[in-house]
């Protein structure tokens, strides 16, 4: 252990002096501490990973027409690419009603519902937050009235909307209440999509909600209290105070739920079995591999990685959601963010996991 | 990320590649205790079933393993087993769909030689139904097919034909009812009801060769009436959303003329309190165009797993599934259909279960669904343009068209 400390000690001696400080010295002990978690997460997510991508350059096994058995498929170069992105099944475009064909759909209804639905609870999340954070009688009762639809599992969830949505469900009474003939919930184009929406919002709003909240609570009230000073208006204070200020954490929250909508699935697979269009790309997986394209689903899974790991690159390149709380020698100038904000996105960090 | 690890888990359970040969005839003559498998048994039948076996065969016992009540889990669940070459399923009880897709696999020990199931006395289509490629490979346990109820307080004699029953919609109007109803939501049933259709019209989804020959003008009629009468409410609306439970929950509120469905509703709709019709409904063979219309195959089988080590216990204990008094058990208990013809004309049970001629005749009459490996794809090349046509948003003829283009691609 000293022999180690002695060591690294000795090892940072030529380096400039402001590498020294509180993380001087802890490299290669550090990496010892860290190994063991790496060769964990390299067996259980780098092995997968690697072994999906090399399946999916893989045939999946098709029909001996002689024998009408099964026999494995050998290489397939980038088929199972060109099967999703070119829409070719074989030599032939892929006809409606194949699971290839759906692609486009699921792709664009998965961003779809990316887009709406986050924008929708950023919205309801700062406003939810700001009530949350006022000091009011019965606080606490509604914080945690706010809070209860995330605590609810979303397959639970999806079953309380399926039978909300039902076609002699609540929603339609109510809309029959106000003179508007009844929708297909689950079935009918638009409203299947506005019906996943709903319950999406519904559900993930008060996590959203609550990241924003924690990044109110950091806020030091003098700020506010200089800005009236100042004469600002509400709007002002809001637009030049709070929302700067709550920047980081707001931009975790986003995140999150961006990446989470993005490979969504128990709950258009349980709300409207993708009935309307709303297979989303992940649905459009495990359908692949219902059907035994193990090898092609995996090129599709791929697919569904990279979209997620390049969304969630802009996000933290140029979106500001910097999720790792970097140590002070390395921060970057044009960070300007306040001494707030790290905790918080580290704090975000453990409660998203 | 998660969608890839799990392919990535899946699918390298099969590393080894688990095409071939399995299905040789190894262990045929292995003896000794054996695992069934099969799916939630919600009606209580398993348990007694295996103890009579149990008691009757002490050094051959058979453990029962229960699956979960989904039929897509309990395909993952089959698969996952036979990818890993699990000899611990030695009988798995299979939906009539999956048969031939497990058979080309070479998960399903073949019928045949020293394994051979006798199968006089079963009803022809369910026998049809566990064969592929000319060679057996299940014993049908039981098997389905669907009826008309109809609210026999309102309508006297049955409608023979599809035009019949149209013109009885009146009667359906008069009282503020929704007038037939079958299950055309986008999932399995969705296809046992399109094949039900374009079948009436003559036409064929696949031709005895297994090639899809579903692009017909027969077929585009079928779909064409569907269609049709979605479109000027004799179908109601909400009718895109059924599953078996929704179309049956209206039925038992009183408020549809004619259900199309299977013989599990025949007890529910009589006994439970809730259920509005009681003693006022009655079933019926499906309309056809001229007479009596073809039901889609549903029900089980049971098969041997090729990995199985006790292959010779195995097929006594399918034949002991099949038995007459077992058969007879499952149907009185669980209104499970049985797979041999004679219990159908026992007097003393058509006189306490009368509806047991029309599902005998349902079942005769049935046309399976298409019996090929790929059936998943064939599913969904129904499902998706049948949803389509029905609502109007593609072509009788344009469903027709992409459903068997669909379906040619699904084997290449």
């Amino acid at each position: 252990m000293s022999a180690v400390a002695q060591s690294t000690r000795g090892s940072t001696k030529g380096k400039p002096p402001k590498e020294r400080g509180l993380h001087a010295g802890q490299g290669r002990q550090g990496l010892l501490l860290v190994a063991p978690t790496l060769v964990f997460l390299a067996i259980i997510i780098i092995y997968p990973l690697l072994r999906a991508i090399y399946l999916s350059f893989q045939k999946d096994e098709g029909l001996d027409p002689a024998t009408k058995l099964f026999v494995s498929g050998g290489s397939a170069g980038l088929s199972n690419y060109t099967h999703w992105l070119l829409q070719k099944c074989g030599n032939v475009d892929c006809p409606p009603g194949t699971i290839g064909a759906l692609f486009y759909d699921a792709l664009w209804v998965t961003l779809f519902f990316t887009a709406v639905s986050v924008i929708i609870e950023v919205l309801l999340g700062i406003w939810f937050a700001m009530i949350m954070n006022r000091d009011f009688k019965g606080r606490g009762l509604v914080r945690a009235a706010i809070l209860i639809p995330w605590a609810i599992p979303t397959a639970v969830t999806a079953k309380l909307w399926y039978f909300i949505f039902a076609y002699d469900g609540i929603a339609n009474r109510l809309l029959g209440g106000v003179g508007i003939s009844p929708r297909l919930w689950t079935s009918d184009p638009w409203s299947a999509k506005f019906a996943i929406i709903i319950a999406d919002v519904w559900k993930t709003t008060p996590f959203m909600a609550l990241l924003i909240l924690a990044g109110l609570q950091l806020i030091p009230g003098d700020v506010y209290e200089a800005a009236q000073i100042d004469g600002a208006s509400k709007w002002q204070t809001f637009v030049r105070i709070t929302l700067p200020l709550v920047k980081v954490p707001l931009m975790v929250a986003v995140l999150f739920r961006t990446l989470d909508v993005l490979r969504i699935y128990d709950l258009p697979a349980i709300l409207t079995q993708g009935a309307g269009g709303t297979t989303s790309l992940s649905m459009l997986v495990i359908n692949q591999i219902r059907q035994g394209g193990f090898n092609n689903a995996s090129a599709l899974s791929t697919l569904v990685f990279l979209l997620i790991a390049f969304t969630a690159f802009l996000f933290i390149r140029f979106g500001g959601a910097d999720v790792i709380q970097r140590p002070p020698s390395s921060k970057k100038k044009k960070d300007q963010e306040p001494a707030v904000g790290n905790p918080v996105a580290a704090n975000a960090t453990s409660m998203g996991a | 990320m998660t969608g890839a690890v799990a392919v990535a888990l899946v699918a390298s359970a099969c590393g080894g590649g688990s095409g071939g040969s399995g299905g040789s005839s190894a262990g045929a003559s292995g003896r000794g205790p054996i695992t069934y498998v099969q799916g939630k048994d919600n009606a209580g039948l398993l348990a007694p079933q295996v103890a009579r076996w149990n008691a009757a065969h002490p050094t051959e016992k058979v453990t029962a393993k229960e699956q979960s009540d989904k039929a897509d889990q309990q395909h993952d669940d089959l698969v996952q087993h036979f990818q890993a070459k699990d000899p611990s399923y030695d009988v798995v009880a299979v939906d009539v769909v999956w048969t031939a897709e497990f058979a080309a696999k070479g998960w399903l020990t073949p019928l045949t030689g020293k394994l051979a199931l006798p199968t006089t006395g079963f009803l022809a289509p369910t026998v049809k139904a566990a064969t592929y490629n000319k060679t057996l490979y299940a014993a049908p346990t039981s098997s389905d097919g669907a009826m008309l109820y109809y609210r026999s307080d309102l309508v006297k004699t049955p409608p023979k034909t599809i035009d019949e029953m149209w013109s009885m919609c009146s009667i359906a109007k008069k009282n503020g009812m929704d007038c037939f109803a079958g299950q055309f939501a986008k999932y399995e049933g969705g296809t046992c009801n399109a094949t039900e259709w374009m079948n009436a019209y003559g036409a064929k989804v696949v031709d005895d060769a297994g090639k899809p020959t579903v692009d017909s003008p027969e077929a585009a009629k079928g779909l064409q009436v569907l269609a049709d009468h979605y479109k000027n409410g004799d179908i109601p609306k909400q009718a895109i959303t059924y599953q078996e439970e929704q179309s049956r929950q209206s039925f038992e509120d009183g408020k549809l003329l004619f259900l199309r469905n299977w013989p599990y509703v025949y007890n529910l709709a009589s006994t439970d309190k809730s259920s509005k019709v009681i003693g006022k409904f009655a079933v019926a063979p499906l309309p056809g165009v001229s007479g009596p219309g073809t039901s889609t195959l549903g029900g089980h089988m049971a098969g041997i797993s090729a990995f199985s080590k006790n292959k010779a216990t195995a097929l006594d204990f399918l034949k002991f599934l099949t038995s007459p008094e077992e058969q007879k058990t499952n149907m009185e208990k669980g209104s499970l259909a049985p797979v041999l013809e004679s219990i159908y004309t026992d007097p003393a049970l058509v006189s306490k279960y009368p509806y047991l001629p029309v599902l005998k005749e349902s079942i005769t009459n049935a046309v399976s669904r298409p019996v090929t490996p790929f059936y998943p794809a064939v599913s969904q090349a129904i499902q998706e343009n049948f949803f389509a046509a029905i609502q109007g948003q593609k072509t009788p003829q344009a469903a027709v068209k992409d459903m068997q283009a669909a379906m040619q691609s699904a084997g290449s």
